[in-house]
C-alpha cells in the first residue's frame, strides 16, 4: 500500500487509529453547528409570525435529510421519495382519525410502517443502473399514489382525508393557531433525528456507506457487505421520510393525495440540489433556501416566481454550489483548512489514483 | 393551560377585529385569494383573480367605510401548502375573509380553521357537493357538480334519449358525476352503462370502442377541464360524431377558455352548466367585454364568474353588516340575491350555497368562435345532494 516498505507492518494498526481519530474528531460539534441549532429553537421566540412556514421548512428539511441519507452517503438515487413521505402522512393520519390522537404515538406508528414499506422495497434498488433506480421509485411512488386514489374509503381519496384532531402533544400541548406548538414539535423530533443520523454518519457504519458510493466494488472486494447495508440505510431513510410525512399530517391535520405526487419527490431533489448532498446540513438548509425564496418571489409575482426560482437553480448548477460555497468560506479564514488538520487527514492511499 | 389563554386571547382579538369596524371605520378589510396561479390548475387561477381585480376596478376599492384590499397566494394546487396560507393570512395578516379554492381539497383543507377563527371563506370554484358542509363560515358562488349534472339527466330522458354510457375519469369528481347522473337517469326509467378512465394520461380509444360497441343513443362525458380537448379529438377519430350518439355531460368539457382550441370536433355537443360566455344578457355582454379588454382578450370562463360574483358577495356582504366582519359578515352574506352575469342567483341561507340557472347549451360557432349557445333553461336549481338531505 504505502510507498515505503518500512511502514508497511505498521499500516493496518495505524490506519485503523487515524480512522478511529478522524471519525472521533468529525463527531464533535463544532461551534457553527451548535450555533446553527441555536439560533433555530431562538426563533421560537423571536419570530412568532413566521412559526406556520418555519414548521414547513422543518418538515421539509427532515425529508431533505432522508434523502441525503440515501443519495447523499449511500448514493442511491430516488425520484420517488416522496412514496414514503406519503405513506407515514396517511399512516399518522388515519391513525389520528380513527381515535388515536397522540402525536408521539403516531409518530412511532407511522416511522415503523414506512420502515417496513422502504424495507420490503430496498431490494427493488439493489440492482441495476441509476436511471433503473430512477425507474424503480418512481414507479413505487406512482403505485402507491394510485392506491391511495382508489382506496377513497380509507384515504377520503381524491377530497382528501379529513377529520382529523390531535391530542396534545405529550398530553400538555395543545396544537394552536398560530403554528407555535407545531413549530416547536417539527424542530424537537427534527433535532433528535438529526442527532441520530449525525451518530450514523460519522460511525463505521456511514463510513462503508461512503465506500460503497464511491465505489460499489471496491467496497465489496474489502469485505463491505454491500447489500446489507444498502437495505440498512434504504430502511432508514424510508423511516425518517415516513416521520416527515407524519409530521406534516399531524400538524397541518389533513392529507391530500399530493403528498405521494410526484412533484414532492422532485421538490425534494431540488432541495437537496440547492443545499448540496452528502453532508447532512445540506437539506437543512436547502429547505430553509427554498422555502425562503419560494415564500418572497410567490409573495412578489404570484404567478412567475417558478421562473426565477429554475434561474436561480440554473445558476447554482452551472456555477456550481461547491464553488460558491468555496468563495463564501474564503472569505472567513478561520474556517480554511488548517496545517494541524491536514496533517491529521485521512492517509491517502496511492490505490485511488490507480 | 397556557395555550389555551394564548387561543382565546386571539379569539377575543379577532372579535375586536372583527366587530371593532365601527371605532375605526378608516380600517382595511383584507381579503386573502389563494388560488393554484401555478401547476396545472394555473389557469383557475389566472382567471379568478383577473375576476377579482375586475370586481375592484368597476366597484371601487371602499365599501361600508372598510378599503378593500387584495392579498394574492399561490398554493401551487398542494393541500397542506393552502392551509399554511391561509393560516398565515388570518394570524398574520389579519384577514376578515379567505376566498379563493380551485380544487375541492384545497377548499376541505383550511375549513376547520375557518370555523376556528370565525373568517368567512368564499369558495369560488371547487365543486364537490359536500364542501359547504365543512364549515359554518363557506359560501360557495361556483356551483356543484350535481347541480350541473342531474339536469342534463333529466333533459335527456325528456328528450328521447333511453341508453346512455357514462365515461368519467376515475377520481372523486368525476364519480361524483357518474353518481349523480346514473342516479338521476335511472329514476326516469333510463339505461346507464359506466365506464371510468385512468385520470392521468388517458387514452380514450379502449373505452371509446365499447362505446361504439354499446350503441347508446347518447355519452356522458365528464373529464377535468384540460383534458378535454384530447377526449374530444379521440371522440372524432373514432367517427362516433357521425355514429349517431349523441355527447352530453356537464360544462367542464366544454370550458370556455378552451373550447374555442378544440376546432370543430366540439360542434354539436350538448351541456348543462351555469355558465357560457355567450349569455344573451346585458349584465353578460358588459363583463365579457371588460374582461377581455383588461386581459388581453382572454374569455372568461366559469372559474372567472365564480371569482367575480365571489367579490360581488363580499361587497355586498360587507354592505349589509356596515363594515362588520366574522359571523356578522356570513350572517349577511346568506340570503344575498342579485343579477350575476349568469343570470339571476342567490345564497341558499340554509346550506351557503349558491342557487342558479342551469342551461342547457350546444356548442356552435358565432362570429367564427366557438360558443356553447344556451337554448333552454331550468329555474333556480339547488345543490341536488344537500335538497335530498334536507328533505
Amino acid at each position: 500500500m504505502h510507498a515505503d516498505p518500512t511502514a508497511e507492518t505498521a499500516t493496518p494498526s495505524s490506519t485503523a487509529d487515524a480512522v478511529r481519530r478522524r471519525l472521533v474528531r468529525k463527531g464533535r460539534w463544532s461551534v457553527a453547528e451548535i450555533a446553527f441549532w441555536l439560533v433555530a429553537a431562538a426563533t421560537l421566540v423571536f419570530l412568532p409570525e413566521r412559526h406556520l412556514i418555519l414548521n414547513e421548512i422543518a418538515i421539509i428539511g427532515l425529508f431533505a435529510l432522508s434523502l441525503d441519507l440515501i443519495l447523499g452517503y449511500a448514493g442511491i438515487v430516488s425520484l420517488g421519495h416522496a412514496a414514503f413521505f406519503g405513506f407515514g402522512a396517511y399512516a399518522a393520519g388515519i391513525l389520528a382519525k380513527h381515535g388515536l390522537a397522540d402525536p408521539l404515538l403516531g409518530l412511532a406508528v407511522a416511522s415503523l410502517a414506512t420502515a417496513l414499506l422502504g424495507f420490503a422495497t430496498s431490494f427493488l434498488v439493489l440492482r441495476g443502473t441509476d436511471l433503473t433506480k430512477l425507474m424503480v421509485t418512481l414507479g413505487v411512488a406512482l403505485l402507491l399514489g394510485e392506491i391511495a386514489n382508489q382506496a377513497s374509503w380509507l384515504t377520503g381519496g381524491a377530497d382528501g382525508l379529513q377529520g382529523i384532531s390531535m391530542g396534545p402533544v405529550l398530553g400538555l400541548f395543545e396544537f394552536d393557531i398560530f403554528g407555535t406548538t407545531a413549530y416547536a414539535y417539527s424542530l424537537a423530533v427534527t433535532f433528535v433525528l438529526f442527532v441520530i443520523a449525525r451518530r450514523i454518519v460519522v460511525s463505521p457504519f456511514g463510513l462503508s456507506l461512503r465506500s460503497i458510493r464511491d465505489n460499489p466494488l471496491r467496497a465489496r472486494a474489502v469485505g463491505i457487505p454491500v447489500n446489507r447495508r444498502l437495505v440498512a440505510v434504504y430502511t432508514l431513510a424510508a423511516a425518517y421520510a415516513g416521520v416527515a410525512g407524519a409530521l406534516l399530517a399531524q400538524t397541518t391535520q389533513f392529507v391530500s393525495l399530493d403528498v405521494l405526487a410526484f412533484h414532492r419527490s422532485a421538490d425534494i431533489m431540488l432541495v437537496l440540489v440547492i443545499g448540496g448532498a452528502g453532508y447532512l446540513y445540506g437539506g437543512l438548509l436547502g429547505a430553509i433556501g427554498f422555502k425562503i425564496l419560494q415564500d418572497i418571489l410567490s409573495a412578489w409575482t404570484p404567478q412567475y416566481w417558478q421562473f426565477w426560482i429554475g434561474l436561480i437553480l440554473v445558476v447554482l448548477v452551472l456555477a456550481g454550489r461547491e464553488r460558491l460555497t468555496d468563495r463564501v468560506k474564503a472569505l472567513w479564514p478561520r474556517s480554511r483548512p488548517s496545517p494541524d488538520g491536514k496533517a491529521q487527514a485521512l492517509p491517502v492511499t496511492p490505490a485511488r489514483e490507480v | 393551560m397556557r395555550r389555551r389563554t394564548v387561543l382565546s386571547a386571539a379569539g377575543a382579538a379577532l372579535a375586536i377585529l372583527a366587530f371593532g369596524g365601527a371605532a375605526s371605520a378608516q380600517e382595511a378589510m383584507k381579503i386573502g385569494l389563494i388560488l393554484p396561479m401555478t401547476g396545472p390548475f394555473a389557469s383557475t387561477g389566472r382567471q379568478i383573480e383577473a375576476a377579482a381585480k375586475l370586481y375592484m376596478q368597476q366597484n371601487g376599492d371602499t365599501v361600508a367605510g372598510k378599503k378593500i384590499q387584495l392579498i394574492v397566494k399561490d398554493d401551487t394546487g398542494v393541500a397542506d401548502v393552502t392551509k399554511r396560507l391561509a393560516q398565515e393570512l388570518i394570524v398574520n395578516d389579519k384577514v376578515g375573509v379567505i376566498a379563493g379554492f380551485g380544487l375541492t381539497p384545497l377548499a376541505l383543507a383550511p375549513a376547520p380553521l375557518a370555523t376556528q377563527a370565525k373568517v368567512p371563506a368564499v369558495v369560488m370554484a371547487a365543486a364537490t357537493a359536500t364542501i359547504t358542509e365543512a364549515s359554518p363560515y363557506i359560501v360557495r358562488t361556483s356551483f356543484t357538480l350535481p347541480q350541473a349534472t342531474v339536469p342534463m339527466a333529466n333533459w335527456a330522458s325528456e328528450n328521447g334519449i333511453k341508453k346512455v354510457v357514462t365515461l368519467v375519469s376515475d377520481y372523486g369528481p368525476g364519480i361524483d358525476a357518474e353518481k349523480a347522473f346514473s342516479g338521476a337517469f335511472s329514476a326516469k326509467g333510463g339505461q346507464v352503462e359506466s365506464l371510468r378512465v385512468p385520470l392521468a394520461n388517458p387514452d380514450f380509444s379502449p373505452f371509446l370502442q365499447k362505446v361504439a360497441d354499446a350503441k347508446p343513443d347518447a355519452l356522458f362525458v365528464f373529464v377535468p377541464s384540460g383534458v378535454g380537448a384530447q377526449f374530444m379529438k379521440q371522440f372524432v377519430e373514432r367517427g362516433l360524431d357521425k355514429s349517431g350518439i349523441k355527447l352530453i355531460g356537464p360544462g367542464d368539457v366544454t370550458d370556455d377558455d378552451i373550447l374555442n382550441g378544440m376546432g370543430d370536433v366540439a360542434l354539436g355537443a350538448i351541456t348543462t352548466h351555469h355558465y357560457s360566455a355567450a349569455h344573451d344578457s346585458p349584465e353578460n355582454k358588459a363583463f365579457v367585454e371588460a374582461f377581455k379588454k383588461a386581459n388581453n382578450n382572454m374569455r372568461p370562463n366559469f372559474m372567472a364568474l365564480g371569482g367575480y360574483d365571489g367579490m360581488h358577495v363580499i361587497y355586498e356582504g360587507l354592505k349589509k353588516s356596515n363594515g362588520a366582519g366574522g359571523e356578522a359578515l356570513i350572517n349577511a352574506m346568506k340570503g344575498l340575491s342579485w343579477t350575476s352575469p349568469r343570470g339571476p342567483v342567490s345564497i341558499d341561507p340554509q346550506t351557503r350555497d349558491i342557487i342558479q340557472n342551469i342551461y342547457v347549451r350546444k356548442v356552435e360557432r358565432v362570429n367564427g368562435e366557438l360558443y356553447n349557445v344556451e337554448f333552454a333553461t331550468i329555474p333556480s336549481v339547488k345543490d341536488p345532494v344537500k335538497a335530498a338531505k334536507s328533505n
